[in-house]
């Protein structure tokens, strides 16, 4: 392009929207990062032409003249790894919230530099390595107490290794402080208990290990029916206000995670404010502690740059990352990565890339695989097992499943939670679809389930067999009414109505029912099947479908889930006790003899 | 090189455009000119027209023409970068007045005294400085009080049709709305988007008669103004409300009526450009456009006020799932979405059951706010009457007659939800005492054993046993 302009200096040439065009950046890296203009407002280079650059800027581009000049830095988009990130809140591009907040107050303006992590802050190193150690990359030479649930491990970086030559006794530093000397064949290395990494490279690991263990989220539909393993991908696709954000919240406060990284990616600012003021106050059912201890944040909202909102889930995963080569397990939570295509679109449109399927571009499958790739079971580079499990919300436009970002993700995870418009307007929280859902990973926990319950897998395939022939059931009485079924048949209606309100709806703001136990998930599922076994036998044996539905157990059943708490599975089994009974009463009045009643009472 | 410069005592100006298309004028050669830098375009009657940069490089500068480019001609404008990006001057002596659709004068009264400019893009709150919306807001209609509340901080929009009432609705509201406890009033800043004259006489004459119009500051651009001018009336709007709540501590209440027009002068723009269109036309960044508007709501820290939002959208087809509506409710907390036939069965306010949604409900009702049985009441008045559209559908299908007994108790809570509770005057202003006793009333029409979401205790306080507090359906 001839311009007007006679330098060698980089320069801009053309400003439009996020995308700046430079010139004078021969030998510039492709995802380098430099600062635009007087503000030095922060950008990436996404591609270059001879010396020409793209460059995609962070923020705001207002009055951003060509002509302004441009600072190269030579380094590609790396963030800030050490102590100080749990209990953070950032933005995309990991510039810190408070921070931001303390400089300039309730707005965020252009051109902040506020450091990612508190250079000044000591902190409690102790040494687990000494002086002729010899360290692999990714080794710990010693720990630090970042909050009572995290143990933070200070590692080799990944790209080092080598001898210690030297390396602090137990005390007080700051991140920047070398705390170790190493050497190998090139020379010595200061090691500090922060280091760089760039956002777009996954951190390296020894290798990849088969998933096992559910993540237990506290969520009955999700733990008994459609589980998560530690290590792996689940999406929660859903229109408009079906419940992907306070699913994804119960996730992130009751999931059994080491680390939580939650990533807000093109939301609402009051969500991020509602995490951030409810997870102090919620303590963790495991360990007792406030929840904000074990999570970090990314807040990269709707009305922020939609440059920054691509880079914020880049940003997000590494930080898992980082926490998972601990040997730890990070769930990682992205609301909504739909937002997170859309900014590639977006972003993809400026640079006049030619576009495939609704506009998006043709890497975007490339973009998904490459993103939930970064999640799974491993072995890190130390030899812990560990795991990132990633789960991530879907929007698609007008609900509807056929769109893009929905069947490209589809074929990256295992796990599939399909939230369901009619069922969330119906106020059936979570509105996961028990049809419509999925899980792969059902039969790889399904050995820690047996466990807890040996007749768990029974019970889980009772339930949703049950579900199924009710929903062929109300096909026949959407046709022709209830009346022509059986009563057998609509034992199964009914009983399917307990299961719905009795266990798979889920109230997230209720003290005793937000967070529900895998113990307690077991006995509710085998209370309400118990009472459907025998149900049937009674119905067998000529008792009439009302009286059983009028039985004053069923209510009872049916609040259980909120009437009893965690601890008190012992009520529920007297519920269970009692209800049995007053179906023996049944089998009494209508002269059932004894051992006609096959079913039993476990 | 053709030279189009010329030095006027008003500073640089540009003689005449390369291109003239839709909203976009191209000028080129320009020099020292910013993104988003305003321009006035003067036409060869002399007349200026505000219009911005979309596009800039060291060549040429797209400039989108906010007042329409009827009538402007290649060779006779000239062009004045103001070497600025477009400001309003905000004071809260703009109370009481009424607006164009980019921030002039409508009145006739003079142009408000302020030395403060402010971007009317605005900055993006730092959500580490928002604070919660709490507070509810009794607007005195039970469909949103009992079932929908609304909270101070809130964006709740109401998704229309055409020819439905959500003109009056939004008027009873602004009317009605108040605080529990505080006796503290609302500004109201309204701004009007593509809407016939008649619509911005009605909102006048509401304001009037209610006594809030000095309260009140209007910013119209309406049907006949140029459609791009629309781009930056909300922003104008919500860039004074932003001073009013967060420089004066006032509690704002911003109306935004038609979002739809506004989306469709957005997609004018785009296609204008060339740009490659999303769904049904409307650009790729239609969502994050009204990110940028509809996220100006809220509470800050350090700060007494707020900004509670209302936008008004009229769905086309009364299609939920178009863009319009589809990316509103994918931004904003909830929707009051109203409904046809509700409306032609005489149900005003018709506002639709199930598919309205407050989300900030939950923090701003029951115990402390209004009274512990709220949140429960409205659940189980949902959950209900999401069966009762199932049975309507069943009877349908097999007549009302074959129904069971149980069904037909539902039919008529169904009516009773309806014409009792839902429906009511469009000048009854109920406390939310009389919203929760209605519903309590309804919900008492059922046997108390099919309320599986209410807990005994609350069942014990406030289910009617005697049948017959249970009103008469009058229809
Ligand atoms: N488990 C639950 N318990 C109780 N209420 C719920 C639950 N899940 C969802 N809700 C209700 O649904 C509303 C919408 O949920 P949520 O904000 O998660 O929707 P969303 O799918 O994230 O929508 P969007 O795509 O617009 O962000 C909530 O405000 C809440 O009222
Ligand atoms: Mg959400």
């Amino acid at each position: 392009m001839a311009t007007a302009y006679k330098v060698t200096e980089p320069v801009a040439i053309r400003i439009s929207g996020p995308i700046v065009t430079a010139i004078g950046m021969h030998a510039a890296q492709m995802y380098e990062v430099v600062q635009v203009g007087e503000l030095g407002l922060v950008g990436e280079v996404v591609r270059m032409i001879g010396d020409q650059a793209t460059i995609q800027v962070y923020e705001d581009t207002t009055m951003l003249k060509p002509g302004a000049p441009i600072q190269r830095t030579g380094a590609p988009l790396s963030v800030w790894l050490g102590p100080g990130l749990v209990g953070n809140i950032y933005d995309g591009i990991q510039r810190p919230l408070p921070g931001i907040q303390a400089h300039s107050g309730a707005w965020i303006r252009r051109g902040e530099k506020v450091d990612s992590l508190d250079t000044e802050k000591k902190w409690t190193f102790e040494p687990v390595a000494s002086v002729g150690d010899n360290m692999m990359p990714g080794q710990a030479i010693g720990r630090v107490v970042e909050t009572p649930l995290v143990n933070h491990l200070i590692m080799i970086p990944p790209e080092l290794h080598g001898k210690i030559k030297r390396i602090v006794k137990k005390g007080e530093y700051s991140i920047l402080e070398p705390v170790a000397v190493i050497e190998d064949e090139y020379g010595t290395h200061e090691i500090t208990m922060m280091h760089r990494w760039p956002v777009r490279l996954p951190r390296p690991i020894r290798e990849r290990l088969r998933i096992v263990q559910p993540l237990i989220t506290g969520q009955r539909i999700i733990d008994t029916f459609f589980p998560i393993g530690k290590g792996g991908a689940a999406a929660i696709p859903g229109g408009f206000g079906t419940g992907k954000t306070i699913t994804q919240h119960q996730l992130a406060k009751w999931s059994d995670a080491d680390i939580i990284v939650f990533i807000g990616c093109g939301e609402r600012g009051n969500e991020m404010t509602e995490v951030l003021r409810e997870f102090p106050e919620l303590t963790d059912p495991r360990s007792g502690r406030p929840l904000m201890e074990r999570t970090i944040l990314i807040a990269n909202t709707s009305n922020m740059p939609v440059a920054a909102r691509e880079v914020s889930i880049y940003t997000g995963i590494t930080i898992a990352e980082y926490y998972r080569d601990m040997g730890l397990n990070v769930a990682v939570f992205a609301d909504s990565t739909s937002r997170w295509a859309e900014a590639l679109r977006e972003l993809a449109a400026r640079l006049e890339e030619m576009p495939a399927e609704e506009g998006f571009p043709a890497s975007l499958p490339t973009r998904l695989a490459q993103f939930y790739e970064r999640g799974g079971a491993v072995t890190t580079l130390s030899g812990k097992p560990a795991s990132v499990s990633i789960v991530g919300a879907v929007s698609p436009p007008g609900g509807d499943f056929s769109e893009p970002v929905t069947q490209h993700t589809r074929r990256f995870i295992r796990c599939f939670w399909a939230l369901d418009t009619e069922l969330a307007n119906a106020r059936h929280y979570p509105s996961i679809h028990w049809l419509h859902s999925y899980s792969e990973y059902a039969e790889d926990v399904s050995p820690w389930w047996q466990k807890q319950a040996p007749d768990w897998t029974d019970l889980r395939t009772e339930a949703l067999t049950l579900l199924q022939r009710e929903d062929r059931l109300q096909q026949i009485v959407k046709l022709v009414g209830p009346d022509v079924l059986p009563d057998s048949q609509r034992l199964i209606l009914f009983v399917a109505e307990i299961i719905k309100d009795g266990f798979l709806t889920q109230s997230a703001f209720d003290e005793n029912d937000m967070y529900c136990t895998p113990e307690k998930q077991i006995t509710l599922m085998r209370l309400i099947l118990n009472f459907y076994r025998r149900g049937r036998d009674l119905i067998q044996a000529g008792v009439p479908l009302v009286r059983i539905r009028q039985l004053s157990c069923v209510p009872q059943i049916i609040r259980a889930k909120t009437a009893f708490g965690n601890k008190e599975l012992e009520k529920i089994a007297e519920l269970e006790k009692a209800a049995m009974e007053e179906m023996d009463g049944l089998a009494r009045e209508y002269n059932i003899k004894e051992g006609t009643v096959i079913c039993k009472t476990t | 090189m053709q030279n189009n410069i010329v030095i006027e005592d008003k500073g640089l100006q540009y003689v005449g455009a390369s291109r003239i298309e839709g909203p976009l004028v191209v000028v080129e050669r320009v020099r020292d000119v910013g993104y988003d830098e305003i321009v006035e375009i003067i036409d060869s009657a002399g007349r200026p027209r505000f219009g911005r940069v979309l596009d800039i490089s060291d060549k040429q500068a797209v400039v989108q023409v906010l007042e329409g480019t009827t009538g402007l001609s290649n060779k006779n404008i000239r062009a004045r970068f103001l070497g600025e990006s477009f400001r309003l001057p905000v004071s809260r002596h703009m109370l009481g007045r009424v607006f164009d659709g980019l921030g002039r004068p409508a009145d006739g009264g003079p142009a408000p005294l302020s030395a403060e400019l402010r971007d009317v893009n605005g900055m993006p709150i730092n959500p580490y400085a928002r604070r919660y919306p709490r507070e509810f807001i009794q607007t005195g209609l039970s469909a949103i009080d009992g079932m929908n509340a609304l909270v101070r901080g809130q964006k709740l929009p109401i998704f229309s049709g055409n020819g439905l009432p959500h003109d009056r609705l939004s008027a009873q509201i602004m009317r009605q709305a108040r605080l529990l406890e505080e006796e503290v009033e609302f500004s109201m800043v309204f701004a009007a988007m593509g809407v016939k004259h008649d619509v911005a006489e009605f909102f006048i004459r509401n304001f009037r008669e209610s006594g809030a119009l000095a309260r009140a500051v209007m910013f119209f651009s309406l049907a006949d103004a140029p459609s791009v001018e629309r781009l930056l009336t909300p922003r104008v709007a919500l860039t004074l409300a932003e001073h009013l709540a967060f420089d004066c501590g006032q509690h704002v209440l911003v109306l935004l009526t038609d979002m739809t027009n506004y989306c469709e002068s957005l997609r004018e723009v785009g296609t204008a450009r060339g740009e490659i269109p999303g769904r049904k036309g409307y650009p790729g960044y239609l969502y994050s456009d009204l990110a940028s508007i509809y996220e100006r709501a809220g509470r800050i820290e350090g700060s007494p006020g707020s900004i509670t939002q209302m936008a008004i959208l009229t769905m086309p087809a009364d299609d939920i799932s178009h863009p319009v509506p589809d990316l509103t409710g994918y931004i904003t907390e909830g929707q009051i979405v109203l409904d046809r036939d509700l409306f032609q069965r005489g149900v005003y306010p018709p506002i639709a059951g199930l598919p309205s949604l407050s989300r900030l409900m939950k923090d701003g009702v029951g115990k402390g706010y209004t009274r512990e049985d709220h949140p429960i009441l409205a659940s189980q008045l949902f959950a209900c009457y999401a069966y009762v559209k199932r049975v309507r559908g069943l009877a349908d299908v097999i007549g009302e007659e074959e129904l069971s007994a149980l069904d037909k108790q539902y039919l008529k809570f169904g009516e009773a939800f309806e014409m009792r509770f839902l429906r009511q005057g469009e000048y009854e202003n109920r406390s939310i005492e009389t919203t929760l006793e209605l519903g309590w009333d309804v919900l008492s029409t059922l046997p108390r054993d099919e309320l599986h979401r209410v807990s005994d205790a609350l069942l014990d306080q406030y289910y009617r046993e005697s049948k017959d507090v249970v009103c008469e359906v009058s229809v």
